[in-house]
């Protein structure tokens, strides 16, 4: 027995092995490491795979300008030539009525959840936003087709795409700005409080624009995802090759019904040069706005 | 302005848990009440009762009376909203807004309540801050977020919003608890400045603190964690720390306690 004394005076004491590195341990680790790295790759390597591709395949034809200013009138599936402006602009149009119907409901009703919401309605309205996320997209397009269509009887038209495209995108901006808004710490509403602001003014005044930048990201997120898609276009909005702007009747290009439709006649090579393109337009679009959302999201205060 | 507190018979739940229990006190006006006691002894509930701020959490009621100058500010038709721009509050972690310069963040309470007036506010901008021992080290600065103060100023702008509002009273929870000892004696001497026109109430946790500040001292205590708070003894601060009448508050005070 050694005292304490002693222990403290370092007498005694043999000096630990820190060296050792036993061998089951090291083995683990090894093939932990390789598990992680193989995972990695799987993940990895179909999305650079599909990215080069259609980078390489799709290229060609983005580096005219006609691309970028005409639309396909007159361009049979034979001929090369023409553009996808119809379909940008489409897409574009579309996603942004999309974005102006869903962005206050989609932000009001996480306030609602947030802020104000308790009990039975709070629970029921977080349920039903839980289930309208998990709707498959082609549901949507054939639940706004029955209604107008079938049951009112009215003519396919982009804006029924829209009302489509909404109840996809309302969930995803209830959850994302639920998620910003409960980051706001509960400090700043009790300083609003305190210094008499009612409840509205706090919300309005110092909970949302904290949130602000999270809560665009949100929304630039979602609307990336439902520019890609498709189900509900080719349900209610048919193609056309001309450039069109009326919502409310007629035919309107997207990205996504252009690619199917060109996809059709793909026997021939500008079809399918064209069907390639795009794809990576699409896939552009996508990433300025996942860029842009990127860009606005490290500004947030929370 | 300051109004004195006159609070009877006060219980306070949360559901069905009673937090604290039969509190009976008088706050006078222009001078400073603190609050100590152990951990979960209810001392931040009162103080959260007396601007009705206690009301935020959902469940949370109370029973008893508490008197601003003789008005039951738990009376039918007393709007909390304008309980509590009456009576202002400064909080444990400095909590400026984010998104706000500084002056911004010194007239929140009254931009938020509709006052537009550039002049006036820019005004009360330099008065409160003034008030708050703040001007001078941020006047060159005032458009510059609030979040980039230090702790110990941010704080201080925290009550340099508080004031700007011009209340009746200031409560201050654990003010210095977050800050320095520096910070602490900045805010300590601004306590001192601030008595002579508002009436005080402040939690600590600081033993020395109480004694160095404040004029009444109300001891907190609890039976058993899961029993409700009580108001064990208040009296002129010089009293409770040097001649208490019950051996509770001497224990505490001396540290002898559990």
């Amino acid at each position: 027995m050694s005292t304490v004394a002693d222990v403290l005076a370092g007498a005694d004491a043999a000096p630990v092995d820190l060296t050792g590195r036993s061998g089951t341990r090291a083995l683990r680790d090894g093939l932990a490491r390789v598990l992680m790295w193989t995972a990695f790759a799987v993940a990895v390597v179909p999305l650079v795979w599909i990215l080069w591709t259609v980078a390489a395949e799709g290229g060609r034809l983005l580096i005219h300008s006609t691309w970028w200013t005409n639309s396909q009138v007159g361009v049979t599936a034979r001929r090369v030539g023409g553009g996808a402006t119809h379909a940008i602009q489409g897409t574009l149009l579309q996603a942004g009525v999309t974005a102006l119907i869903s962005v206050p409901i989609g932000v009001l009703t996480a306030v609602y959840l947030v802020e104000y919401g308790r009990g039975r309605v709070a629970r029921l309205v977080s349920f039903m936003v839980g289930i309208l996320t998990g709707v498959p997209s082609i549901v949507a397009g054939l639940f706004i087709y029955a209604v107008f269509m079938t049951t009112f009887g009215m003519q396919r038209a982009a804006i029924f795409v829209c009302l489509a495209l909404t109840l996809l995108m309302i969930p995803t901006i209830v959850r994302s700005t639920e998620e910003m808004l409960k980051l706001v710490p509960n400090d700043l509403r009790e300083a609003s409080y305190a210094l008499g602001v009612p409840k509205w003014k706090t919300i309005s005044a110092v909970v949302l624009p904290t949130a602000f930048s999270g809560i665009v990201t949100g929304i630039l997120l979602g609307l990336a995802r439902i520019m890609g898609e498709t189900a509900p276009l080719l349900i209610l909005g048919p193609y056309t090759k001309a450039i069109t702007a009326n919502l409310f009747g007629g035919n309107m290009a997207t990205l996504p019904t252009m690619i199917n439709q060109d996809r059709d006649q793909a026997v021939t090579m500008p079809a399918y040069d064209r069907v390639w393109a795009a794809a990576l337009t699409l896939i552009l679009l996508i990433l300025v706005l996942n860029l842009l959302g990127r860009v606005i999201g490290p500004r947030s205060k929370v | 302005m300051a109004k004195r507190i006159d609070i009877s018979d006060l219980s306070i739940y949360y559901g069905a848990f009673k937090a604290v229990e039969d509190v009976t006190m008088s706050v006078p006006p222009r001078s400073v009440t603190a609050f100590i006691g152990p951990s979960g002894c209810g001392k931040s509930t009162v103080l959260r009762t007396l601007n009705r701020m206690h009301e935020v959490i959902p469940g949370a009621r109370v029973e008893g009376k508490v008197l601003l100058d003789g008005q039951d500010l738990y009376g039918s038709g007393v709007d909390p909203v304008a309980v509590r721009r009456t009576i202002g509050m400064v909080f444990q972690r400095p909590n400026p807004f984010p998104t706000m310069t500084i002056r911004d963040n010194v007239v929140a309470g009254l931009r938020l309540n509709g006052v537009r007036d550039k002049k006036r506010l820019d005004e009360i901008t330099e008065q409160s801050l003034r008030g708050a021992n703040l001007w001078n080290e941020v006047k060159d600065r005032l458009d510059k977020p609030g979040a980039g103060l230090s702790g110990g100023q941010q704080q201080r702008l925290c009550i340099a919003r508080a004031i700007a509002v011009s209340p009746e009273v200031l409560l201050m929870d654990e003010p210095c608890s977050a800050l320095d000892p520096i910070s602490t004696l900045a805010i300590e001497d601004l306590i001192n400045d601030l008595k002579t026109r508002f009436t005080i109430v402040i939690v600590t946790h600081n033993m020395q603190q109480a004694a160095r500040v404040s004029d009444q001292t109300a001891f907190f205590n609890l039976a058993a964690t899961g029993k409700p708070g009580k108001l064990v003894e208040m009296d002129s601060t010089s009293t409770i720390f040097n001649n208490p009448s019950l051996k509770a508050t001497e224990d505490y005070i001396s540290g002898r306690f559990g």
